[in-house]
């Protein structure tokens, strides 16, 4: 078999039990691909030695017949994850040299199915980002490459993890979406990714940012991948307190491909300003395949929309303000030198100055000021009632009867790296603008490639569905992904 | 409301994080247009909203309060900057 790392889970899976393929075969494709792709900045550990052994395992399991879907499948594990006895820093110079010694919850139960690991993929630091520009590897770059051959952002946080999965270096990759960090990307680079069901991962061993809205999920090149991937990463977890207490349903199962009668909501407050005409089509478009595959689609209207973006940089970096408060030099990671005489204090200060990027000093200083003495009423508790009214709209609209919610996943393609002015904070939040209401409600919501821009660039839509039924979701984003028939792959220039 | 520079060099003490004096206008400037930009939030009318607190309408776990793990303090010290005889190093705290 020529180039089996372009397999699809699916596909591979299938060829695997058959026979016509080892994990071993498979497992070196991937390492070949990796190898040819360091201009990509994809992986930023490798793990070639893990890859072979965990390889073989695979393959005396598929011998004994005691295979799981994920057994022998490769995969890039985004930084974020602490991976045991791999560097682990969520793409900061602040955790530089920190080497787990315990394993996230979602790796072992990856391992446990027989998924195998093929490095540590580039992120934004502390996922904090939408370009992956604040990585202190520097930026991935998406394979997608624009007008004249100008290099393009994959998108964050997960860009690693998204650029990988679209250059056919891995089959599937993790990734966490805080506002957008799976989505966003997925629909930059032409790929699948899912946010589930806030609960529906563990978040145990996943390095924090905004712990009421961090979730893990598959970033793939299928809906029936993610459905794949997806069954493997979830669990019942009594590490994490807020892991739901429920079974982990068989998501491929849910793929009927029958979406007859169900109401699928077109919210007005999306149609934003300004948005470019293609992604204006686009959507269009989009819910007109879903017509025509028999749901029925529905104006509906979610009035507290507008207020997310702010409510979500009031809410966020107030919890990573507090999550970030570990990184001291003291336990793991970087220890600024000191001079004679300075203190502990001085200590924490130089030591977090110097390991925390820009973005990341930024964040933390919002998020300590709005929880201040005197600013806590005015800024953060204002921002999570503004939080409730967004779920109360998302509530109200499920009680209508409306099944999912189809929406933008982007304002625009993928752009140049370098071009969004780091001085303007606001002007890059206002990526994230279709995004992080999802965040805020903790509901599942999953990107899906759908068209091209002028440029020939991905775009993507995104469906949001109801909490915990993401096989309902993944089913109708499977009619979307069949209906759109997007099949373009970036030209191979790394 | 607009972040004076004695305001960022206090939530940059407050943070933690060492900044320049000559970096502190620059600092005052980006918070001020954050804030400004958070301040939309004023236009909506929260009376009678409750501050959400959790995304699922879920009881948040009990368990058994009793020792489930422990005695690995070299596992926990192996990433330390500087750890001596058992115990995280640290500067001088108590004169």
């Amino acid at each position: 078999m020529t180039d089996p790392n372009r397999l699809t889970i699916a596909d591979a899976r299938d060829a695997l039990a058959r026979g016509d393929l080892t994990a071993v075969e498979l497992t070196e494709a991937c390492l070949t691909a990796i190898e040819g792709a360091g201009t990509l900045n994809a992986f930023v550990h490798h793990t070639p030695d893990m890859a072979r052994q965990m390889a073989s395992a695979a393959d005396a399991r598929l011998k004994a017949g005691d295979a799981a879907p994920m057994t022998g499948i490769p995969v890039g594990i985004k930084d974020v994850f602490c991976v045991k006895g791999v560097p682990s820093q969520a793409g900061s110079r602040i955790l530089q040299g920190f080497v787990p010694e315990y394993e996230s919850t979602v790796t072992r139960n990856l391992w446990t199915a027989g998924a195998v690991m093929l490095g540590k993929l580039n992120q934004d630091e502390f996922a904090m980002g939408s370009t992956n520009e604040s990585s202190c590897y520097g930026p991935a770059v998406n394979p997608w490459r624009g007008a004249g051959g100008v290099q393009l952002t994959p998108g964050g946080s997960s860009g690693g993890s998204a650029a990988a999965v679209a250059a056919d270096l891995c089959l599937g990759a993790t990734g966490t979406d805080t506002g957008g960090s799976i989505r966003q990307p997925a629909a930059f680079t032409g790929t699948v990714g899912l946010k589930p069901t806030y609960g529906r991962v563990s978040r145990w061993g996943v390095i924090a940012y905004a712990s009421s809205l961090d979730q893990a999920g598959p970033m793939t090149r299928t809906v029936r991948d993610a459905a794949i991937m997806l069954g493997a990463m979830a669990s019942a977890d009594p590490q994490d307190s807020t892991c739901a207490d429920l079974p982990v349903p068989d998501f491929e199962a849910a793929l009927t491909g029958d979406i007859r009668g169900k109401r699928i909501g077109i919210p007005r407050e999306y149609r934003m300003e300004g948005m470019p005409d293609a992604i204006d089509a686009l959507w269009r478009e989009g819910a007109d395949m879903l017509r025509d595959a028999g749901a029925e689609i529905v104006d509906i209207s979610l009035p507290h929309t507008k207020y997310a973006l702010p409510a979500y940089y009031v809410i966020a970096p107030a919890e990573a303000s507090s999550n970030l408060a570990r990184y001291d030099g003291v336990r793991y990671g970087h220890r600024a030198s000191l001079g004679a005489g300075e203190g502990i204090t001085r200590m924490y200060e130089k030591t977090r100055a110097e390991g925390f990027g820009a973005e990341v000093q930024r964040r933390v200083m919002i998020g300590t000021y709005v929880l201040s003495a005197g600013f806590y009423d005015a800024y953060y508790n204002r921002a999570r009632r503004v939080r409730a009214l967004i779920k109360r709209d998302f509530d109200r609209a499920f009680a209508e009867g409306i099944d999912s919610i189809l929406a933008p996943a982007t304002p625009s393609a993928a752009f140049p790296l370098g071009s969004v002015d780091k001085g303007d904070p606001v002007q890059m939040y206002l990526n994230d603008v279709f995004t992080v209401t999802l965040n805020l409600a903790g509901l599942p919501g999953i990107s899906v490639p759908v068209g091209q821009d002028a440029q020939g660039l991905p775009l993507g839509l995104q469906l949001f569905g109801r909490p915990f039924e993401e096989g309902a979701l993944l089913n109708q984003a499977a009619v979307l992904e069949r209906a759109a028939g997007f099949v373009a792959k970036p030209d191979r220039w790394w | 409301m607009s972040i004076t520079e004695d305001q960022a060099r206090k939530v940059a003490h407050l943070a933690r994080i060492a900044v320049d004096e000559d970096a502190l206008p620059a600092l005052a400037r980006e918070l001020d247009s954050i804030l400004q930009f958070m301040d939309q939030l004023n236009e909506v009318d929260v009376e009678g909203i409750e501050p959400m607190t959790g995304v699922t309408p879920m009881r948040l776990k009990r368990r058994e309060d009793v020792v489930s793990s422990g005695g690995m303090a070299d596992r926990i010290l192996s990433n330390a900057p500087d750890a001596r005889e058992g115990f995280f190093a640290v500067p001088k705290v108590v004169e």
